[in-house]
C-alpha cells in the first residue's frame, strides 16, 4: 500500500516539476524534507515524504557531532542549576563593594551567558546540519519559531538547552503536550513576563500571546475578557531562581508545584472562578491550567490556526482551505498528533505541486550551503554561520516580537535581503570561513575549501541550473568566484 | 571562460549594465518623509506627561516624572499648562520644541482594541480600515510611493527586512545601516549576479528588480557615506545605535532619497520601566538625539522640506501595573516634526484625563485617528488630491491641524 503512494507520487512529480529546469526529483524532494542536500550523498534518501517522518528524533550524530554536543556546559549541566548558579552570582556581583572587581566578575558573567547563548544556538545548527532525523529538525525549528522567544531578554540565554529540548521532545508528538511542554518552561514565563503574573498584579501579557500566535489565532473570536480570564488563570504560574521552597500556610503547600526553577504557587494565585471562552473553570489551582490548554489545544480555532501555519511551511505558501480542513480532520481523529497531521501535506498534490518552488529563508540557505559544501564532515565552529543568520535578520532566538520570523517568501526576497545575500554567498564560496577553526584561543584552523562541484553536482545537481546562470558560470575567473556565483543564483535561492 | 576587470568594465560592466536601466543617482531635493516607528508601544504618558494633572501622579506612584521645577534637574520639562516633557530629551528635542519645529499630538491612534502589538503594528502599516477585508501585502507608505510616481522610485527602508508598511507599491530597497566597511562585492561581480537574475520571478516576486534595486541602494548609500566620512575627516562615526544610523539617514536623504522608514524597538516596558532615569529613559534619550542628528545630518535647507512622525502602535495602560511597569493599553501621543512644521504646541483634540474619561478605564482614548492625522500632513506636503488620498487611506477624512 506504502508502495503504491510512494510509486504515485513519484509519477506526479516528474510531471509538475518538468518546468522547474531538468531536477532529479528526489533532489527537489530532499530541498523540501532536509535542510538541504548533501554534497557527499550522490541519491539523497528523502524519498518519501512520509518516510521522512518516522526517524526518530533522537537518532543518533555522527561522533564527532556527537563529542562536541557532549562536551558543552548545557548537556553536562542540568538547565536549572545552572540558571541557579548564574543568578546567584549576577547577586553577588551586585553586592560587590570594589568596582575594578565588580566590574571584571560583571564582564566575566556577561561572557558565560553569551557563552550558553552560543552553545544552545550552536548545538541546534549542529543537529540540523547532521542529525538523520532532517524533517523532524525542522519542524523543531518550526516549533521554536511558533512558541518564539527573544534570547537576548533577562536570563533567557541560560535557559535555551532546556527550552530546545523541550520543544525538540514533543516536536512529532501531541500539540497538547507540546503546548503544556512551553507553559512550564522557564524561557517562556520569563519572555512573556508571567512570572510576574500574580493575583492582584495581573499581567496579561502571556495569556494574550497564547491565544492570539500559539493556539487560537488572531480574529478567531475571543474576547478581551478571555484574555483577562486566562491571565487569572495563569497567575501563580512562575519562577523561583533559588533551591529553597517558599513558606506557604498548609492549605497553599498542599497545591505547591516545583519541577526544576518552575513552580506554581498558591500564594500568588487567584482562586476565584473564571469563565473562558464560554467554559466555567473552578479556582482550584494548577488544575485550572491543565483544563485552560486542553481547551485552548482541541479548539477548533487552535486546529485551523497551526495547521495553516504549518502547512504554510512545509509547502512554502499558503494552503488551500481544503488541505487545512483535512489536517483538521486528522487532528481529530488522531488526537492532534503532529506527525499524522504533517503526513496529510506530505501525502497532498499540493505538496508534490509545491517542490522547487519555494524560497530558502535565511536559515534553509546557510544550512542547505554548508550542507552542500562539506557534506559529513562536521564543522568546528558555528560562529560564522550565526554572525551570517544575524546578518541576514534570522538569528536563532533573534526576533524581539513573539510572532517569529515570517514563513512567506515575500518577507525574505527584498532588495537588501538578496544583496546581503550575496555578501554570504561570496564568504562562504571563498573559503572555508572559519567553519573547521577550532574555538579555543590558539586552536588549529583545519584546511577545508567548500568543493561545489561534489558528488552532489554530478549526480544531478549541475541540471537544475539554467542556461542564463550557467552562462554566467562559464565566466567565472576563479573556483572562489564560481562558488560564490553558484550559491548566489536564483537556482540555489529555490527549495 | 576568463575574463578580466578591465575587460569587463570596457564592456559596459558595471552598474550602468545592469538590466540597462543605469540609476544616476537622482539629486533629491524637494520634499522628504520619514517616519520612525516606536516598535513595542512607548509608554507616551511617561515621555509627553500630563503632569499638571493630580490623576497622572495618582496612577503612577512609581513611575510619574516630577512636574516642571527648573531647582530639579530629574523633573520634566515644561510644553504648556497640561503637558512636560521627558527630562532625557532636554538637549534634543526641548530647543526643536522652544524653536517651533516639533508638535506633539495627543490622544491618536488607531480603532484596533486587540492590544496585541503585532496585530496593531500591521494594522498600522496597512493602514486600512480594521473591519472590513484588508489586503495584507499593501501598506501606506506603499501606496503613497505609487501615488507619487516618479517621485516616489526614491523611497526606502532602514530595516533589516523589508516592512509591511513599505510593500504593495513600486519595489523599494531595504538597507541596514550597521557596518563600515566597503561592500565586498565587486563591480564586476554585481554584473554576474545581475546577469543571472535577468528575468527572473518566483511566482508574483520580481527578483531581477529586487536585485537591480538592492545594487543601486548598496552603491548610493555607500557612496554617500563614503562622501562624508572623506569630506569630514572621520574615519568613522562616533555615535552609536539609533544616533548613529539617525545621522546616516540624513546624509541619505539629504542626497539621494526622499521617503523613508525606519524603526526603533525596545519600547515594551512591562517590568521596572524607571521614571526620569532607567530603561524608558536611556531608549528616549537616545531617539531623541538621533532625531537631533538626523536634522543636524541634513542641513537648514533640506531640513526646511522636510517632515519626520514619530508614531508606535498603541499607547500603554495610564496606570501602572504590579511590577513598575506599564501593559498594553490604546491611544498614544506621536510627534511631529521638521523645520517647516507649524510646532511648538499640543494638535488636536483633547480631553483632561480623569478615571471616567480612560479608554474602558485603563488607557489614553483614541481622539485623533492616525490616518487622518498622516493624511493631512500629506495632502498639504504633497499637494494630493482626494481621490489620491482615497488611495493611500481608505474612508478616511483627513485631519486639518495646519502642521504645515
Amino acid at each position: 500500500m506504502i508502495g503504491t503512494r510512494v510509486l504515485a507520487a513519484g509519477l506526479v512529480l516528474c510531471a509538475s516539476v518538468a518546468h522547474a529546469a531538468d531536477a532529479p526529483p528526489r533532489l527537489v524532494m530532499a530541498e523540501r524534507l532536509s535542510w538541504g542536500p548533501r554534497g557527499d550523498e550522490p541519491a539523497p534518501t528523502a524519498g518519501d515524504p512520509v518516510a521522512a517522518l518516522a526517524v526518530p528524533i533522537d537518532a543518533p550524530l555522527p561522533p564527532a557531532a556527537a563529542q562536541a554536543i557532549a562536551q558543552m556546559r548545557i548537556s553536562r549541566q542540568p538547565m536549572a542549576q545552572i540558571v541557579m548558579d548564574m543568578t546567584e552570582r549576577r547577586r553577588a556581583i551586585a553586592a560587590m563593594a570594589d568596582p575594578d572587581a565588580k566590574a571584571a566578575a560583571d564582564k566575566q558573567w556577561q561572557a558565560d551567558m553569551a557563552d550558553l547563548y552560543r552553545e544552545a544556538t550552536t548545538r541546534a545548527i549542529v543537529r540540523a546540519l547532521y542529525s538523520p532525523a532532517q524533517l523532524g529538525e525542522q519542524l523543531t525549528w518550526f516549533w521554536a519559531n511558533h512558541f518564539s522567544v527573544h534570547g537576548q531578554k533577562r536570563e533567557i540565554r541560560a535557559m535555551l538547552g532546556g527550552w530546545d529540548d523541550a520543544l525538540r521532545s514533543h516536536a512529532l508528538g501531541r500539540f497538547r503536550d507540546l503546548l503544556a511542554a512551553t507553559v512550564t518552561q522557564p524561557a517562556m514565563l520569563q519572555y512573556l513576563d508571567n512570572d510576574q503574573n500574580a493575583a492582584g498584579h495581573i499581567n496579561e501579557n502571556y495569556a494574550r500571546e497564547i491565544m492570539e500566535l500559539h493556539t487560537l489565532g488572531v480574529g478567531s473570536g475571543y474576547s478581551q475578557k478571555d484574555v483577562q480570564e486566562l491571565a487569572r488563570i495563569l497567575t501563580g504560574v512562575g519562577l523561583r531562581l533559588t533551591p529553597d521552597a517558599p513558606r506557604l500556610p498548609p492549605d497553599k503547600a498542599a497545591l505547591y508545584i516545583r519541577d526544576g526553577l518552575f513552580e506554581f504557587n498558591p500564594a500568588r494565585h487567584d482562586f476565584g472562578d473564571k469563565v473562558l471562552l464560554g467554559q466555567t473553570i473552578h479556582g482550584s489551582g494548577w488544575g485550572e491550567v491543565a483544563q485552560a490548554i486542553r481547551i485552548l489545544a482541541d479548539a477548533p480555532a487552535t486546529r485551523a490556526h497551526v495547521s495553516r501555519k504549518l502547512a504554510l511551511f512545509l509547502l512554502g505558501h499558503d494552503p488551500s482551505p481544503a488541505l487545512v480542513d483535512a489536517m483538521g480532520a486528522e487532528w481529530q481523529a488522531s488526537d492532534g498528533t503532529i506527525v499524522r497531521v504533517v503526513a496529510v501535506v506530505l501525502r497532498s498534490d499540493e505538496f508534490r505541486a509545491s517542490l522547487g518552488q519555494g524560497f530558502k529563508d535565511p536559515m534553509h540557505y546557510v544550512l542547505s550551503a554548508v550542507r552542500y559544501a562539506y557534506g559529513g564532515r562536521v564543522i568546528r565552529n558555528a560562529d560564522p554561520i550565526l554572525n551570517w543568520l544575524r546578518r541576514m535578520d534570522e538569528a536563532p532566538y533573534g526576533r524581539e516580537t513573539p510572532d517569529g520570523w515570517p514563513l512567506d517568501a515575500a518577507a525574505w526576497t527584498g532588495p537588501g535581503q538578496m544583496e546581503t545575500r550575496f555578501e554570504i554567498a561570496k564568504a562562504i564560496g571563498n573559503g572555508s570561513a572559519g567553519l573547521f577553526k577550532a574555538r579555543e584561543p590558539g586552536g588549529a584552523d583545519e584546511p577545508a575549501f567548500p568543493q561545489l562541484q561534489n558528488a552532489l553536482w554530478f549526480a544531478g545537481f549541475d541540471r537544475t541550473i539554467g542556461a542564463q546562470t550557467r552562462a554566467v558560470l562559464d565566466r567565472a575567473v576563479s573556483s572562489p568566484q564560481w562558488n560564490m556565483l553558484l550559491l548566489a543564483s536564483p537556482e540555489f535561492m529555490r527549495r | 571562460m576568463m575574463l578580466d576587470r578591465r575587460t569587463m568594465l570596457a564592456g559596459g560592466v558595471g552598474l550602468s549594465l545592469l538590466g540597462g536601466r543605469a540609476i544616476a543617482a537622482p539629486a533629491a531635493s524637494g520634499t522628504r518623509f520619514l517616519l520612525v516607528f516606536l516598535r513595542g508601544a512607548y509608554d507616551a504618558a511617561n515621555v509627553i506627561a500630563p503632569t499638571g494633572n493630580a490623576f497622572y501622579h495618582q496612577a503612577r506612584p512609581t513611575i510619574a516624572l516630577a512636574a516642571p521645577d527648573p531647582a530639579n534637574p530629574q523633573a520634566a520639562l515644561p510644553l504648556d499648562a497640561d503637558w512636560s516633557l521627558h527630562p532625557a530629551l532636554r538637549d534634543s528635542m526641548a530647543p526643536l520644541w522652544a524653536a517651533r519645529q516639533i508638535a506633539f499630538v495627543p490622544f491618536v491612534g488607531t480603532d484596533d482594541m486587540s492590544r496585541s502589538h503585532f496585530e496593531t503594528q500591521d494594522t498600522i502599516e496597512m493602514g486600512q480600515p480594521v473591519q472590513a477585508s484588508r489586503r495584507y501585502g499593501s501598506g501606506f507608505m506603499g501606496r503613497l510611493a505609487d501615488v507619487l510616481g516618479t517621485d516616489g522610485k526614491r523611497a526606502i527602508a532602514f530595516s533589516d527586512t523589508l516592512p509591511l508598511i513599505m510593500r504593495g507599491g513600486p519595489m523599494i530597497p531595504n538597507l541596514a545601516l550597521g557596518g563600515n566597511g566597503k561592500p565586498p562585492i565587486d563591480d564586476a561581480e554585481t554584473a554576474m549576479i545581475a546577469a543571472m537574475y535577468r528575468g527572473q520571478r518566483l511566482g508574483g516576486i520580481d527578483l531581477d528588480a529586487a536585485v537591480h534595486a538592492g545594487f543601486s541602494a548598496r552603491d548610493t548609500v555607500w557612496h554617500t557615506i563614503e562622501e562624508d566620512m572623506r569630506s569630514s575627516g572621520r574615519g568613522a562615526i562616533a555615535a552609536r545605535g539609533f544616533e548613529a544610523a539617525a545621522q546616516r539617514i540624513g546624509l541619505v536623504m539629504r542626497d539621494t532619497y526622499n521617503l523613508a522608514f525606519v524603526d526603533v524597538g525596545g519600547w515594551d516596558t512591562h517590568v521596572n520601566q524607571g521614571g526620569a532615569q532607567g530603561q524608558l529613559a536611556g531608549r528616549v534619550g537616545e531617539l531623541g538625539r538621533g532625531l537631533a542628528a538626523y536634522a543636524a545630518a541634513l542641513g537648514p535647507e533640506a531640513w526646511r522640506q522636510s517632515v519626520v512622525v514619530v508614531l508606535s502602535e498603541f499607547g500603554r495602560t495610564f496606570r501602572e501595573n504590579g511590577n513598575r511597569g506599564t501593559d498594553h493599553g490604546h491611544g498614544s501621543i506621536y510627534w511631529v516634526l521638521g523645520g517647516g512644521v507649524a510646532g511648538g504646541r499640543m494638535v488636536g483634540p483633547q480631553v483632561r484625563l480623569a478615571p471616567e474619561t480612560l479608554n474602558q478605564g485603563r488607557d489614553l482614548p483614541v481622539l485623533t485617528d492616525y490616518r487622518a492625522l498622516i493624511g493631512g500632513l500629506w495632502q498639504r506636503q504633497y499637494g494630493l488630491n482626494k481621490a489620491q488620498l482615497a488611495t493611500i487611506f481608505p474612508g478616511v477624512a483627513p485631519a486639518r491641524f495646519d502642521l504645515i
